[in-house]
């Protein structure tokens, strides 16, 4: 099993990119609308216990069921509240669309997913990183992924998520950190028995030190060739670990391994 | 009391006191029958999503389905149809079974022509275009969509021999005459679903 | 050839933990022992009390609606025990697995979370329902029965053997690791190659087809049994919540059954509809499942808020506040029921212009549910309101059931869906309203009609001190959840590495344990209540100062209901009757009634069910084909059958209503506040008379 990274909570109250702050600011902005319907609730309910309760002696009128102003405002206030949450919901969504890039030159990075690894490829430098993930902070990161086993799902929770992966099947996240630092990212939909250590580490640093850090974590790494990959599928989860030199295609052809030539992009695009 | 009482072939004056309980009877089947539509369509919806998207390199509708099998089934479903018609016919103005068995006769007959020929075809698809279901999802679908349709056909002619018998021994009376009708509305269905088929499935497969 | 298909003796749960005895195997051993010691001793207790031949003529083969009713809840409680304890034995090994292995495998686990949600909503909350709608809404229309008796025997005897099943696999292999929703492509052959999936499978269909024939014969029942007078918008709340729940079991179990039909096919016959290669595309599945899984929330939703409704108006003595608003509430909710099922996975890649459509749909649900909300909370303005047990449970369903929204409409929302998504914040939110929604309505249902069922009280004070367990079990279970999913905690994970979880998940298990302590104290109220049924008894079947038909007649109510079909005149009928004096009132002339006889066609169909799912769980294809043949053997035979009715002589009916008219002029009404005592004897004091 992976190693988780570091103690602290990690989910997206404790945002540490743009794509998490939005989710975090949403959501308080949800949480507040909803307490208009739901507190006088919470005020009504205890008075109204009391005041009719049974023996209390107050006004009992058994045939009451229809008010017009309180009919208006049981219907008009809920629908109030869904249209302006509708509105808000509109714009976020389009906003925290998984597949919108962030900034002009986010860094492309694939993700292969095995049942217990995660193998992020970096066709510009043709290397590749297994349950590591290194990306310069600042800067946005556009994650092509697909599976190449069962259906799985992509999240870092500090920065942002989530999105399926599955065979045959392109999928994207665009996330992005604000600051270097390690970041913990899993598969959230149950994939078996290595399930609960299906957990990789991101790793934010300054965008200067970008290249050298990837070379120094690449540095001597074999190749990763049909061999070594057979390897990665095997059982098992095989911990953080580096290739360098991969075929230009390699994420193309684990994708058409499941749909076919034709109809990879096609599907993708769905 | 009026005549139309409940949906369908109404039994007219041949038999006032069951129409009460035919009413209910009949409706819940119209009602049994929405559910079992929902289920093809439901197939019909799978079929136009992965007659596309399963194809995975394997044969294409176009270069699978033949025309005039498919016509000659269509055909033979839609006259058992009429001639099932003729049948509720002969239940409601006839006492004797005697016209009412001749014309099931013909249906089951017709039935199972369709089906012969349906299984004819299935047969050629796999032995002559390496076409079973195995070979891609849009096959898998092909097949389970016809295939749930053979099924319910078969079972139609199941309950078209037990209701054969079921005359001989009881006669046209009350529930016999309410499940022959129930028989018809599902027949008819099978026929609608087929329709479905030829048009969604045969006629847009070989669509140029 | 194999006459045990794939089946193998140490798939045997006993011999597999005696060849690896750790600790995971041994509690599976423990679960299959539980599992065969209490069917023994059920049959032992039968035999012993010489229970088989009542037990066969007066409820196994029983047409009666009330009765089958009754045998739904009686399985559902069952299998709550089960679902309950595998609940609790989850949460230790959560506790127990912070940065530790715990007791249980990875397996276990898996296998535990999926025949939890699968006993939960399948074998619990739906025959629950059932039971209830079986037992109420025909007395509360008015009618003698259901339209179609024989059916509804069917439905239940298929709901039973997909029980069975489940039951089966505790000792016989294992069963399925891929949740309850059984998603592939991890439940296909290649991931999933042993025989669980396929118990999984064979559980579901013959109870979704069962779902789908009760929706059919409960609607043409609230269409055509309705006695005179009762036009649609006179009827209970609870009969339009069923008509609601039963319209969408027609269309919604279709896509169930067709979706695991496929899922079938492909692992038997190895086709493509969900694989990875060849065409195959697990969103077909997503589509397909959730097309079925959304409208199936409401189906468990939508009776609890007819209870509900019965609860707040009989409890406040008072009529129900804003009914139309009600009525078109729920069919609103059961439309926009078919128009939602992507929100369950947003995550699946589509374009936010699609997301953003569906979250919006999903928020507008929350206006009618809002609006419902209101509509209970006023119909108790102006009342007298009593705090018995079903009215606990009403109150706090208010003030829980309200947070559950509120986490419902953030996780309608695509933006914050991405984040929380698979994890244990969805998990608290769907809890959140199972469990005070559908299964605290249920027990407030069973408080309520279990009189009328039964013919006596249950014990007020223990019932009160369950609830008073329940309650606080479900927030300290539940609301940790919430924060655990917020700090990044996902579902179904075995094992945890993050120790700050601890405290959470150590109050999440003292929940679940107050949970299981207040299902313990329901038993053991049952218990006391039928020691003390005498003094506990309301014969004249009114205890509560009921409003609609269901309390008109004797508790327990005559096997044909209604001696002639009673005359509505208004809402709130026996209300009316009460106030009007037409009430406890002998018809004008007694008549024959004919009523089905019993049937021994349903209890066999079920066992063929269940029979034929085992053998092809494991592969056994003689006796699939054997029980196939005898499915339809017992059918066609069913229909040579021409004495299928019974008449009672009027002078029978006649007797039987006047010996109770009797009793119920001899017996003294009762104002409210002795509601709870022994003096109340099913007739209430009406004001003014």
């Amino acid at each position: 099993m992976s190693a988780p990274a570091g103690a602290e909570p990690s989910g997206f109250l404790w945002a540490a990119g743009p794509v998490a702050e939005m989710q975090r600011a949403h959501f308080f902005q949800i949480v507040g609308w909803m307490a208009v319907v739901v507190v006088p609730l919470f005020l009504a309910l205890p008075v109204i216990l009391w005041r009719y309760r049974a023996g209390a002696g107050d006004t009992y009128r058994p045939e009451w069921q229809f008010n017009r102003l309180a009919e208006w405002a049981i219907w008009g206030i809920p629908i109030l509240v869904v249209a302006v949450l509708g509105v808000t919901l509109w714009r976020y969504t389009h906003a925290l669309d998984p597949y919108a890039p962030l900034g002009p030159d986010p860094l492309e990075v694939q993700l292969v997913l095995t049942q217990d690894d995660f193998v992020f490829l970096y066709p510009g430098q043709d290397v590749a990183l297994v349950d590591r993930l290194l990306i310069p902070a600042g800067r946005g990161l556009r994650l092509r992924m697909t599976s190449d086993s069962v259906m799985q799902s992509v999240i870092i929770p500090r920065l942002g998520g989530q999105v399926y992966a599955m065979a045959g099947m392109v999928t994207e996240l665009n996330l992005q950190a604000d600051a270097p630092g390690l970041y913990q990212g899993r598969n959230t939909q149950y994939s078996g028995r290595g399930f609960p250590g299906h957990v990789f580490t991101a790793e934010a640093v300054a965008p200067d030190s970008f290249d050298a850090r990837l070379a120094e974590l690449t540095e001597g790494a074999p190749a990763l060739d049909p061999g070594a990959y057979d390897r990665l599928l095997s059982f098992g989860d095989h911990g953080p670990r580096a290739y360098a030199g991969l075929a230009p295609d390699f994420f193309e052809r684990v994708v058409e391994k499941y749909a076919g030539p034709l109809h990879a992009m096609e599907k993708a695009s769905e | 009391m009026t005549d139309h009482h409940h949906p369908g072939l109404n039994l007219g004056h041949t038999d006032r006191s069951t129409h009460a309980a035919a009413e209910e009877m009949i409706f819940g089947f119209w009602i049994f029958l929405m559910s079992d539509m929902v289920l093809f369509a439901l197939l019909f919806a799978t079929y136009a999503a992965m007659s596309v998207h399963g194809v995975a390199g394997g044969p294409a509708p176009a270069d699978l389905f033949e025309l005039k099998s498919a016509l000659y089934q269509t055909l033979l479903l839609l006259t058992s149809s009429f001639t099932f018609g003729m049948a509720s016919l002969a239940l409601k103005y006839r006492k004797d079974t005697g016209r009412l068995l001749f014309w099931m006769g013909v249906t089951f007959l017709l039935g199972a022509g369709f089906l012969v020929l349906e299984a004819r075809d299935w047969v050629k698809m796999v032995t002559e275009h390496n076409a079973p279901p195995q070979r891609s999802g849009f096959l898998s679908i092909y097949y389970l969509l016809t295939g749930t349709h053979f099924a319910h056909v078969s079972a139609g002619m199941i309950w078209m021999a037990v209701m054969a018998v079921q005359l001989a021994v009881f006669g046209n009376d009350g529930p016999v005459k309410l499940r022959l009708m129930r028989l018809a509305l599902f027949w008819h269905m099978l026929d609608v679903v087929w329709i479905g088929i030829f048009t969604f499935v045969i006629l847009l497969g070989v669509a140029p | 050839m194999n006459w045990l298909g794939i089946l193998e003796w140490h798939d045997i749960v006993f011999l597999r933990a005696w060849q690896h005895p750790s600790s995971s195997e041994l509690v599976a051993a423990g679960a299959g022992g539980i599992v065969v010691l209490g069917a023994l001793a059920a049959l032992l207790l039968i035999t012993a009390k010489h229970w088989w031949r009542p037990l066969w003529r007066d409820w196994l083969t029983s047409l009666d609606h009330k009765k089958i009713g009754i045998m739904y809840i009686v399985l559902a409680t069952v299998m709550l025990a089960r679902g309950i304890i595998e609940a609790n034995v989850m949460r230790l090994q959560q506790l127990l697995a912070v940065d530790a292995p715990g007791y249980l495998s990875h397996e276990h686990f898996a296998q535990l979370f999926s025949t939890h949600g699968t006993i939960m909503i399948f074998f619990v909350a739906m025959p629950l329902l059932t039971g209830i709608i079986n037992f109420v809404m025909p007395l509360q229309i008015g009618a003698r029965d259901v339209s179609f008796p024989l059916l509804n025997a069917v439905s239940l005897a298929l709901t039973a053997a997909g029980a069975a099943l489940l039951m089966v696999s505790l000792v016989i292999g294992k069963f399925s690791t891929g949740g309850w929703s059984g998603y592939p492509s991890f439940t296909e052959k290649p991931f999933s190659p042993g025989a669980g999936v396929d118990y999984w499978i064979w559980a579901l269909t013959p109870a979704s087809i069962g779902s789908t024939l009760t929706g059919l014969n409960f609607a043409v029942t609230i269409y055509k049994q309705r006695a005179p007078g009762m036009d649609l918008f006179r009827m209970p709340l609870f009969c339009w919540v069923s008509l609601c729940t039963s319209i969408l079991m027609i269309f919604a179990m279709a896509p169930l059954t067709l979706a695991t039909l496929m899922l079938a096919l492909d692992r038997y016959a190895g086709f493509h509809f969900f694989t990875n290669a060849a065409g195959g595309d697990v969103m077909n599945y997503a589509n397909l499942f959730w097309l079925f899984g959304h409208p199936e929330v409401y189906i468990l939703i939508l009776p609890a808020f007819g209870i509900w409704s019965e609860v707040f108006s009989t409890f406040s003595g008072k009529t129900l506040y804003g009914y139309t608003s009600l009525v078109y509430a729920t069919m609103a909710i059961a439309v926009l029921s078919f128009t939602v099922w992507l929100h369950h996975f947003f995550t699946m890649g589509q374009s936010a212009d699609v997301n953003a459509a569906f979250g919006m749909a999903t928020m507008l649900i929350g206006v009618p549910t809002g609006v419902k909300v209101y509509d209970w909370l006023l119909t108790m303005v102006f009342g007298r309101i009593r705090f018995r047990v079903p009215m606990l449970y009403a109150n706090y369903f208010l003030l829980t059931f309200v947070l559950g929204g509120v986490t419902g409409v953030l996780l309608a929302n695509p933006g914050v869906d991405f984040s929380v998504h698979n994890s244990l914040f969805l998990v608290a939110h769907f809890h959140n309203m199972l469990i005070p929604g559908t299964l605290f309505a249920m027990f407030a249902g069973f408080h309520f009609w279990f009189p009328k069922a039964m013919g006596f009280r249950l014990h007020e004070g223990l019932g009160q001190l369950a609830f008073w367990l329940l309650a606080p079990g479900f927030l300290l279970a539940f609301f940790p959840l919430y924060a655990l999913g917020l700090m990044g905690g996902m579902r179904r994970m075995a094992v945890w590495s993050d120790p700050s979880f601890t405290p959470w998940l150590a109050a999440a298990m003292l929940g679940a344990m107050l949970i299981l302590a207040g299902l313990c104290v329901l038993a053991l109220q049952l218990v006391v209540s039928i020691r003390q049924r005498e003094a506990l008894a309301v014969p004249v079947g009114d205890p509560w100062d009921g409003r609609s038909l269901e309390w008109a007649g004797p508790a327990p109510p005559f096997e044909w209901n209604f001696p002639v079909p009673p005359e509505v005149r208004s809402r709130d009928a026996f209300n009316d009757m009460k106030r009007d004096g037409r009430a406890h009132s002998a018809p004008e002339r007694y008549h024959d009634i004919v009523m089905p006889k019993n049937s021994a066609v349903a209890p066999l169909l079920g066992l063929g069910a269940a029979i034929c799912g085992f053998a092809v769980t494991w592969h056994i294809w003689w006796l699939t084909i054997a029980s196939l043949l005898g499915l339809m053997a017992v059918t066609v035979a069913r229909s040579f059958v021409t004495n299928v009715e019974k008449t009672i002589p009027a002078d029978e009916v006649e007797r039987m209503h006047r010996a109770w008219l009797d009793r119920a002029s001899a017996t003294p009404a009762i104002p409210r506040r002795l509601e709870a005592t022994t003096d109340n004897r099913g007739k209430a004091e009406v004001p003014g008379t």
